[in-house]
């Protein structure tokens, strides 16, 4: 029978050469990850009996949600964390300097091509842009694994979406992935697969595919894919010298649903609040007073991200009215920020320089709102509460609209000058 | 398996689990105080209205966005014991069935079930017994897979029995 990619990964990984969608099957994890607000992994694990987990190697932890702590409870967390990983002899730890996990994995050359890869994170789905079976899961679920370095998936269906056409200068990922949950709503893939291809996504690099697939999550799919090409040979093959295994969906797979969007008309976008799938043209709500800019978390604090940013602060001051936050995603986006002179850009604008880690997106340090303020964030999700007061309002923007809307002080769409 | 309970509709699409269990309070890890803030992104008042046996009646893609298992352990501290949605959020259902609060998938709920209303789940069939109403919706049946599971009461007591030898 005719399978997709996803599903043959799902069948290597659980010893089988074929499987159908809606089976259940037990699959075994390649990588398993644990973020530092899941103590609740290793409740779980004691719970059930679990005593040493399956495999070292092949988990790793986290310290990127409270990167660094920001109140004694999450420090607590963490020290029974570090002690867990230690009395395990687990070897792949990322401390509170590394930045946040979706970042930072592919960069130390652990998701390849075919692998299975699963996070107490929902924006794992961010992983598929490598061509990787990837997904989050809740503590309980790690748990399971950490004791059999397995766990139980439903095969899923499969959604194509083909991007056409091509992307004016100064768009980016951030505006198609905001533009498809625009038209396709929050639920559109719910229980399902999401996989991005078309002239658009080849043009795109590995990085700006993640964001696809990260946004892919805030659809409600259960993961996203991108067949990998030779850009993503290219990038795994500089971080990694391990074997992998690409595979093709096959030339007969009947797809659930294909969605055909046209690119060569689009507009910078922003999703206003309450929901990722509120979705506007930056046009159409030009002007609204902001308060505060973030950009950084796992879809928008890329190398690339900044270099967008920088483009167009250099040499600009942000307005008065507004504070500017840069949270680069990791330590190594920080470290070349620094190089190319992105970081210097940004303190001369105005701009307050973050730890790299998730920061300000999931609202428990570097930047919460108070009542009434509004933020313009490159972050995945704009719930009432998500980045502190529930009466804060978020909008949803690409890191080039978030920066052009520092400099201005209110909602405004801008295109950078060079390449992105 | 059947649940039996008094309905708390909130009739919304989309209820995220930063609305569940907001995100300023995942470093908590204790039930009760994570049942403390249940709902509290949604509306700070709705946890006087819980008590022992609600089921939560629901729209779209409940407990979308974050895999934080908090977003399950706060509704059934509180006392929910089911929730009928149109549809779930993959994770947090995930969540559900491991932490044993029984979730069915029916169409409109919140549109056919009213506030207080007395309900019947039965998993297995995928049947909502409305009794205040004396009407019937099919659901999705609950596969046999996951029921096991519901029954166990989660599946920690399933992994402890299995793993308790060896």
């Amino acid at each position: 029978m005719a399978m997709h990619a996803i599903h043959k990964i799902m069948a290597t990984a659980s010893g089988r050469d074929s499987v159908s969608v809606g089976e259940i099957i037990n699959v075994n994890i390649d990588v398993a990850g644990i973020n530092d607000i899941y103590l609740l992994v290793l409740k779980s694990f004691e719970e059930m009996g679990g005593r040493s987990v399956w495999d070292p190697q092949k988990v790793v932890f986290f310290f990127d949600h409270n990167a660094p702590c920001g109140s004694i409870n999450a420090a607590e967390n963490q020290k029974t964390m570090r002690e867990f990983a230690r009395k395990q002899d687990i070897p792949h730890v990322f401390e509170i300097n590394r930045g946040i996990c979706h970042t930072v994995l592919p960069e130390a050359g652990m998701v390849k091509p075919g692998s299975v890869v699963i996070i107490t994170d929902s924006h794992t789905t961010t992983h598929g842009a490598f061509g990787a079976f990837a997904t989050g899961v809740g503590s309980t679920d790690m748990a399971v694994i950490l004791m059999t370095g397995k766990l139980w998936f439903r095969v899923p269906d499969v959604i194509r979406i083909t991007l056409t056409g091509s992307l004016k200068q100064g768009l980016m990922a951030k505006d198609v992935a905001l533009y498809i949950l625009g038209q396709l709503g929050a639920d559109f893939a719910v229980y399902r697969a999401v996989e991005f291809s078309g002239p658009i996504v080849d043009a795109m690099s590995v990085e700006e595919r993640t964001v696809l697939c990260n946004m892919a999550v805030e659809g409600a799919a259960k993961t996203a894919y991108v067949q990998p090409d030779q850009k993503t040979v290219d990038y795994v093959r500089s971080r990694t010298s391990a074997d992998f295994t690409i595979y093709e969906t096959d030339g007969d797979y009947k797809y659930e649903n294909e969605i055909v969007f046209d690119m060569d008309s689009l507009s910078p976008q922003v999703a206003v609040p309450h929901n990722v799938d509120n979705v506007r043209k930056v046009s159409e709500v030009e002007g609204i007073p902001i308060d505060q800019v973030f950009i950084g978390s796992c879809t928008g604090g890329k190398l690339n991200d900044l270099a967008a940013a920088a483009d167009i602060l250099k040499g600009k001051r942000i307005a008065d009215n507004t504070r500017l936050i840069i949270n680069p995603g990791s330590k190594e986006v920080l470290e070349r920020s620094i190089e190319l002179g992105y970081v210097q850009t940004f303190i001369e604008a105005g701009a307050a320089i973050f730890t790299p880690g998730c920061g300000a997106c999931i609202g428990l340090h570097g930047g919460l709102l108070a009542a009434g303020e509004k933020c313009v964030s490159t972050a995945n999700r704009n719930f009432p509460g998500r980045m502190g007061s529930p009466q804060a309002e978020i909008y949803l923007t690409s890191p080039a609209t978030a920066a052009a809307t520092a400099i201005k002080g209110e909602l405004t769409a801008a295109y950078p000058t060079s390449e992105i | 398996m059947i649940i039996r309970g008094k309905s708390i509709v909130l009739n919304h699409n989309n209820i995220s689990t930063d609305q569940i269990f907001p995100g300023k309070y995942v470093n908590l890890t204790d039930s009760s105080e994570i049942a403390s803030h249940v709902l509290e992104g949604l509306d700070p008042g709705i946890k006087q209205q819980i008590k022992p046996e609600s089921i939560l009646v629901v729209g779209k893609n409940f407990g979308c966005g974050s895999s934080r298992e908090q977003a399950v352990i706060a509704l059934k501290e509180s006392g929910v014991c089911a929730v009928i949605a149109e549809s779930a959020g993959r994770i947090w259902y995930r969540n559900a069935i491991n932490l044993g609060l029984p979730v069915i998938l029916i169409e409109e709920p919140a549109l056919k079930i009213g506030d207080d209303e007395k309900l019947e789940i039965h998993l297995k069939q995928g049947i909502v017994k409305n009794i205040s109403q004396a009407m019937d919706y099919q659901g999705e049946p609950v596969a046999d897979f996951i029921l096991e599971i519901f029954e166990s009461g989660g599946i920690k007591p399933m992994m402890r029995k299995k793993y308790a030898s060896s």
